[in-house]
Order: structure tokens, then C-alpha cells, then sequence
């Protein structure tokens, strides 16, 4: 646990910058058994990716986008303009 | 409403049979079946063309575009890919030929560029060069196991990641709109802004890195 820097081991500089490359499974794979070494040694880049994942469950709760009268009212015109001058 | 679109149809790089009775349906006038887009796709068209143009009102505009290029190409739509796709494709047109028009909105030829080359977290948080254990963390990053997930969920939490996202360079902003908020899979991503698979995982992953370190400053300072 306390051996840093020992040969070809990833850094926590390193590990952050390989983070997306990771949960995007585009990591050939010894680079991800280095990823998950330095996973399984290092506490705090459990918690930074821990953060990333929590960063994106947020994003995708953010307010689902919705359709706003005005606009939906607005649409319909164009609709119906559309299909009128198409002769329809 | 007498027609409506699966979750599933949604992506997919085919049409499904509901998607291609919805195109029937606009191709004879039925309003219903208009509607039923609309109510879909609008407000997503919304927040991507927002992160195309930047200004809400250029957004508007090209999302009117949009729709009108959609009832005009309707009868020539093929079904060789998926409606959502084609839709957007003629959103990111309609946006393309606005920056070609407008040099203040859209850096479009600068989609493949990346925005920024910063690190994802800032180097202080790092043990220097030339030290025992140097680029290892010295400080850690806060646990946010702790935190209660109504924190997460908070609307002032919300508006952070919202701001956040607003402030991003407009490419990084494109693909995480459109992968994160959206939830589209990186390959159409790809496919409609023209990029690699490797590029957009650098958009992606700067985009995500300064959100994350928005949120972890709102989180352990707020
Ligand atoms: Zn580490």
C-alpha cells in the first residue's frame, strides 16, 4: 500500500487523466489492470472517481428539458402554416 | 394523443415501426403525429442547440429551423437511420450554416479542437516532480460517500452542474449535452458532430473534469 513508484506504476497525476478512457472500456487491457493496481492501492483515486461517476448520475438527473406552452402553441403554427402552403 | 413514440425507438440507428408510422402520419398532415415529435424531441433540440449557438434566442431560431427542415425533407426521409438522428442532423446543419453566418455563435470548425489543454485536477493537488511519491495526491479528494443523496439532488446542486456546463468551451458542452444530460451513446454522438471516437472522449473527459471540480468545490466549501 505504501509502495509508490515502484517501475512501470501509475501516479494519481497519471490515473485522473485516464479516468473517462476507463469507464468508457476504451483502455487497451494492461492499462487497465495498471488503472485498477493503483485502484485497489490508492484510496484517493477511489474517491476521485467515485466523484466522476457521482458528477455524472447528476447530469443525468439534471430537470428533464420540457416543452413550454408558448412553444408547443408557437410549433402548431408553424404546423399548420406549413400544411397549408404544402396544399395538404 | 393518438400517436407516441417508445423510449426505445428513440436511438437505434433504424427506424422503429412506430417511429416509421409517426413519418406516415406527418406525411399525410396529421398534426397529432407532429405533436407527438415535438413533445419528444423539442426541448432536447432546446438544450442541444444551446450548446451549439450559446444564445438563447439564436437557439430558438435554429430549432425553428430545424422543425421546418423536418416538415420539408419529411417525404424524402429514407429511414437509413434512426428519426432522432436525422433530426438532429438537420438541428446541427441548421446550427452549422447559423455560425457560417454569425461569427460571434458557433466555433463549429473548431469542433474537433479540444477548448482547453488544462489538467483535470489542478497540479497543487499533487506531490511535485522530485519529491518521494511525487504525482501522488497531497491532498485527497473529499469522500462524498458521506454526503446524503438529497444533497445530490438539490436544485441549488442542479444549478452548480447546470452553470457549470453553461461555462464550458462549446465542444466539450456539445458532447457532454448530448452524452451525460442526454444519455446518447458516444458513437452517434460521433456520428452527427463528424468526430473521432477519440476525440470525443477528450470533449468528454475535459468536460467532466471541470464539472466535477465545480461540484466538489460547491460541495465541500457550500
Ligand atoms: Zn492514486
Amino acid at each position: 500500500m505504501d509502495q509508490h513508484n515502484t517501475g512501470d506504476e501509475l501516479t494519481c497525476r497519471e490515473l485522473v487523466e485516464l479516468v473517462t478512457d476507463y469507464l468508457e472500456q476504451a483502455l487497451p487491457a494492461p492499462e487497465r489492470a495498471r488503472f485498477d493496481a493503483h485502484l485497489a492501492a490508492c484510496e484517493g483515486c477511489r474517491d476521485y472517481l467515485d466523484q466522476i461517476r457521482r458528477t455524472i448520475g447528476v447530469l443525468g438527473r439534471l430537470d428533464p428539458a420540457t416543452l413550454t406552452d408558448d412553444e408547443r402553441t408557437r410549433l402548431i403554427a408553424l404546423f399548420r402554416g406549413w400544411r397549408a402552403g404544402a396544399g395538404r | 394523443m393518438s400517436i407516441a413514440l417508445s423510449p426505445q425507438s428513440a436511438g437505434g440507428t433504424s427506424p422503429g415501426t412506430d417511429e416509421l408510422a409517426l413519418v406516415e402520419a406527418l406525411r399525410r398532415g396529421d398534426e397529432a403525429a407532429f405533436l407527438a415529435l415535438v413533445e419528444r424531441y423539442h426541448a432536447p433540440l432546446m438544450r442541444a442547440a444551446l450548446a451549439y449557438v450559446g444564445s438563447r434566442a439564436v437557439a430558438e431560431e435554429v430549432v425553428q429551423e430545424t422543425w421546418i427542415g423536418v416538415l420539408q425533407g419529411i417525404a424524402r426521409f429514407e429511414g437509413r437511420s434512426s428519426l432522432k438522428t436525422w433530426i438532429y442532423r438537420i438541428l446541427s446543419n441548421c446550427a452549422r450554416s447559423r455560425g457560417a453566418r454569425e461569427a460571434r455563435s458557433v466555433p463549429f470548425a473548431d469542433l474537433g479542437a479540444t477548448g482547453d489543454e488544462g489538467p483535470s485536477v489542478d497540479p497543487a493537488s499533487f506531490i511535485p516532480p522530485g519529491q518521494v511519491d511525487a504525482g501522488w495526491w497531497s491532498s485527497h479528494p473529499a469522500s462524498w460517500a458521506g454526503l446524503p443523496e438529497e444533497r445530490f439532488l438539490a436544485a441549488e446542486t442542479r444549478a452548480v452542474i447546470e452553470g457549470a456546463v453553461a461555462t464550458l468551451p462549446p465542444a466539450q458542452r456539445t458532447v457532454i449535452t448530448l452524452r451525460d444530460i442526454e444519455g446518447w451513446p458516444a458513437d452517434e454522438v460521433c456520428q452527427l458532430l463528424a468526430i473521432s471516437d477519440a476525440n470525443q472522449r477528450v470533449l468528454l473527459h475535459r468536460a467532466r473534469a471541470r464539472v466535477r471540480a465545480a461540484l466538489a468545490r460547491y460541495l465541500t466549501e457550500g
